[in-house]
């Protein structure tokens, strides 16, 4: 299946493995799809690196890309990307730290722990991002919109 | 074992709730695991088990279990296997057959150290049906963490999922834990106790006899119009005593007591370094060197803060409460029951008023950290900022900061601004009360004026004090989580623990180094696998390979820096975790990469590992070091100082100061890690000559980047990815074209590219 717009191919192996085939001939094996903007510009911006990290092709969207390639890119992110976004905070253990919310997030219920201050980041005026203490990121997108215990919550470790 | 043993009874246990939904019919149990993300990465809960249907073992499958019981069951395969990938917090386990991928399972790393074991437990599932068929079915206490509700291994002994200390809020009863350090001074505690109660009983006297003063003095003398001096200069001289008595009381009380706190203090701090330092290397590791001296410096020295200050003012205030309430009692009950009824109230209403600052303080400070952050990043960046001429921009960032630092503050005056006169005003009130009960009660005829007169004395002394008494709750927060801090060091126990019986050291230590499959774990990931390799005595090997392939940590094992989580070390023949720590440390001598000097002198640093060496023998060390011309070039000579503060050496200076001080402790083996790494060639080739010195005879760990300076080795071990994939000498190395011709062939490459450029 040859690529319209880009110059390369990928493949998807029985052991799930993503093969990117350029156009000179030359294949990498059990390469991975990245965005290089995650939050502030996701749809913009990706590249196919190698099993050592190192880019192979960049590419702006994933629209440039055939119909097959993009579906392996689809499932490729969605294995990888894992930013919950938080719309509530329904319950917390302490106001000391660390603390451990319950809150309500796009992918379901679940808890998470807070560990210092500092993991609380702003993303612009309105988003924060929120780094748990397993290394798990948050993304609220809208603080000023969330009700009134989540704002206070936030408010008491901001 | 044809039956299922109860579920329970597994271990890991299983949680009750997975209970009634697996079939336990038909099935054994093996192993398994929960996991918390769905296949579109969603949260919900999934039971994996590895469960095998015949007795004799010999069909496997993972079976899941969903939260609502449907069992999905996977067969596996002799040849199956299990991997673990993990990127950006979620881990996934995936199952292969021969057929390529089976399914995978997605989960949340904070489970990754269960999923871990759950795949361990699938490698090992042949031996697995074997241990359960032999082992008796015993009762398996659920040993769960208190924090995070996850299940404890037997063989562990603290949570493998989170680390217990940062997770226990702190609790106001770890202070009485300070007992233990408080004990050697009871006798000045209990004197100290004693001159408190007697010296602000001495402080509640005045108003006792202002109360005589009025009636029999003052009062007789408006209608009678003679004074009676004897009787008046008889109370004044009370008051006089009285308040000399106090003086005297409170001096002695308030010296005692500080002492007592000083030397709690500082046994403190000397107890918590002393057991600081002899943690292994892992705890550092894991910790933040600004944050272990602020717990050792600030911590204690708060926790002294507190005891000296606001427990002893707490104490006395409440003595005085007590006190008061009785006088008052005893003088006139119904008073004193109108006098006291308010005192909780509003000593409620202050410390709910002081709660809600608090977090507002809070605010401040972490506002006030942001706009320290922006001096931070610009002042030592100011090159940068002023090459990109944005200076404009750092500016407004700063003004940006101030601006948010000035709302939070406007916020927090608002109530910060009302709460003095707010206290003032409850005072107020509450003497009021006390006047116009107590007016009506001399209407009545019920109390004397001179009553009347001490009730309001005690009483008004007593509201002032209302304010720095409900501090003492946020006072006792802070010293909690202080002695928390402080007390996690102190708790910790060494993960290298000294042997109770340790073996003695041959006296002529040969340098045989063994080790034997030997697994490093750093928490949950495995960084060395089943390393074997034989080091005889006197023999140079050089550790080749990529940076993070092991090669540190292969050091630190040698030298029990870390323990090993599998398999073992062995210096001629004896199991390092047998040998006296500071025995074994002495067998080793150490050149890093990073040569650290100690504040002292030149001589000093040399004789760090020998304080006792004479200077004869750190001449001498120095001269096999290379280093005795430079040293002499110095003003100071041998005496100059270095470190830290003291004259600045060049990198290569400094190695071969390090150098000389391992030569002067003439170690059985020595470590030489990336020792001349931080050094342009030249200076390499003098710290060439002077490791050349240091080497002879002594069995050597060299790593090194530059594969240029292991030529010299008897034999090279490449590891790569913890595990030992090629050993040889150079030349076999090369011939074999493997992983090391590849690695000279590229630095020979890259040499080759400099000298062209140039």
């Amino acid at each position: 299946m040859k690529d319209l717009l880009m110059n390369f191919n990928l493949e998807k192996d029985v052991f799930g493995n993503i093969k990117l085939v350029l156009d000179d001939g030359q294949s990498y094996d059990q390469v991975r799809i990245i965005r290089a903007f995650p939050i502030s510009d996701p749809e913009n911006g990706f590249s196919i690196v190698n099993q050592d990290g190192h880019e192979l092709v960049w590419f702006e969207s994933i629209d440039q890309l055939s119909e097959d390639n993009q579906r392996i890119a689809h499932s490729s992110l969605e294995q990888i990307e894992f930013i919950p976004v938080i719309s509530k905070i329904t319950d917390l253990n302490t106001y000391a730290l660390p603390s451990i919310w319950e809150i309500e997030t796009d992918r379901g219920l679940t808890k998470l722990k807070l560990k210092t201050e500092q993991d609380i980041r702003r993303v612009s005026s309105e988003a924060l991002l929120i780094t748990d203490a397993n290394g798990i990121q948050y993304l609220i997108k809208n603080r000023k919109t969330l009700d009134k215990f989540s704002k206070k919550v936030l408010d008491r470790f901001m | 074992m044809d039956q299922l043993r109860p579920l329970q009874k597994l271990t890991p246990p299983i949680h009750p709730y997975w209970g009634e939904k697996v079939n336990t019919t038909s099935k054994i149990l093996l192993s398994w695991v929960e996991i918390d993300l769905n296949n579109i990465l969603h949260f919900e809960k999934f039971l994996l088990s590895l469960v095998t249907q015949s007795e004799n073992g010999s069909t496997f499958y993972i079976s899941q279990t969903d939260e609502k019981g449907v069992v999905t069951d996977w067969p596996i395969e002799d040849d199956s296997y299990l991997k673990l990938t993990d990127h950006a917090g979620v881990g996934h386990l995936s199952l292969y057959g021969s057929q390529g991928l089976i399914q995978t399972w997605h989960y949340t790393l904070a489970i990754n150290s269960l999923v871990t074991q759950f795949k361990d437990q699938f490698h090992e599932r042949h031996q697995l049906i074997e241990k359960k068929r032999n082992e008796v079915v015993s009762e398996v206490s659920i040993t769960t963490c208190p924090n995070c509700q996850s299940p404890i291994p037997p063989e562990q002994s603290t949570c493998i999922v989170c680390d217990p200390e940062t997770e226990i809020p702190p609790s106001t009863l770890t202070l009485f834990k300070l007992w233990r350090f408080a004990k050697p001074y009871k006798k000045d505690l209990i004197l100290g106790f004693i001159l408190t109660l007697l010296s602000t009983a001495a402080t509640l006297v005045p108003p006792y006899i202002s109360m005589p003063l009025m009636d029999e003095v003052l009062i007789p003398f408006q209608t009678t119009h003679v004074m009676n001096y004897e009787l008046a200069s008889l109370y004044l001289g009370g008051l006089l005593l009285a308040a000399l008595f106090a003086w005297g009381l409170g001096w002695w009380k308030t010296y005692i007591l500080a002492l007592v706190s000083e030397r709690i203090g500082m046994e403190l701090r000397t107890k918590t370094f002393q057991h600081l330092i002899h943690l292994s290397l892992e705890y550092f590791g894991a910790k933040r060197t600004g944050d272990l001296m602020a717990r050792i410096g600030n911590e204690t020295d708060r926790i002294c803060i507190f005891l000296s200050l606001h427990l002893l003012d707490f104490l006395t205030d409440m003595i005085m409460l007590f006190m008061t309430a009785a006088i008052l009692i005893s003088i006139d009950p119904l008073l004193a029951l109108v006098t006291l009824l308010p005192l909780p109230f509003i000593a409620w209403m202050i410390h709910f008023v002081r709660d809600k600052l608090r977090y507002g303080f809070e605010k401040v400070d972490r506002n006030w950290s942001e706009v320290n952050n922006v001096l931070s990043d610009t002042i030592p960046g100011i090159r940068v900022v002023k090459a990109f001429a944005q200076e404009d921009r750092e500016n407004q960032r700063f003004i940006a900061a101030n601006q948010r630092n000035l709302e939070v503050n406007d916020r927090v005056n608002r109530i910060w601004s009302s709460f003095a006169p707010t206290v003032t005003l409850l005072t107020e009130v509450g003497l009021l009360v006390v006047w116009g009960f107590g007016i009506y009660q001399v209407a009545n005829e019920h109390i004397t004026v001179g009553v009347l007169t001490a009730f309001l004395a005690y009483i008004s002394r007593f509201y002032g004090r209302m304010d720095s008494m409900s501090r003492i709750v946020s006072h006792t927060q802070k010293a909690a989580a202080g002695a928390k801090r402080v007390f996690d060091i102190l708790d910790h126990e060494s993960s290298v623990p000294d042997t109770k019986n340790p073996v003695a050291l041959p006296k002529q230590i040969r340098g045989q180094i063994d080790l034997t499959n030997v697994g490093f774990r750093y928490g949950n990931r495995a960084v060395t696998k089943n390393v074997n390799l034989q080091i005889q005595p006197g023999e140079m090997i050089g550790l080749v390979g990529h940076s993070g392939s092991g090669k540190s940590t292969l050091v630190n094992l040698i030298c029990r820096f870390y323990d090993v989580s599998e398999g073992s070390v062995k210096i001629d023949g004896i199991d390092v975790r047998n040998i006296d720590t500071k025995e074994l440390r002495q067998l080793f001598g150490m050149v890093l990469q990073e040569p650290f000097l100690f504040f002292g002198t030149i001589a000093e640093n040399i004789a760090y590992g020998k304080p006792e060496a004479t200077r004869a023998e750190i001449v001498q060390a120095a001269k096999a070091a290379n280093a005795h011309d430079f040293i002499l070039r110095l003003p100071l000579g041998y005496d100059s100082l270095v470190g830290e503060r003291g004259q600045s050496l060049s990198g290569g200076e400094r190695q071969r100061i390090s150098i000389a001080r391992a030569l002067l402790i003439d170690p059985k083996i020595l470590i030489l890690d990336e020792a001349t790494s931080s050094v342009d060639t030249t200076t390499e080739k003098e710290i060439q000559k002077a490791l050349d010195n240091l080497v002879k005879g002594r069995t050597t760990l060299a790593i090194a980047h530059r594969l240029s300076t292991l030529r010299k080795a008897d034999r090279l071990i490449v590891l790569d990815k913890g595990e030992i994939i090629e050993v040889g000498n150079h030349d076999e190395l090369m011939a074999a074209k493997g992983t090391y011709y590849q690695l000279y062939q590229a630095q020979a490459r890259h040499a080759a590219e400099i000298a062209e450029s140039i």
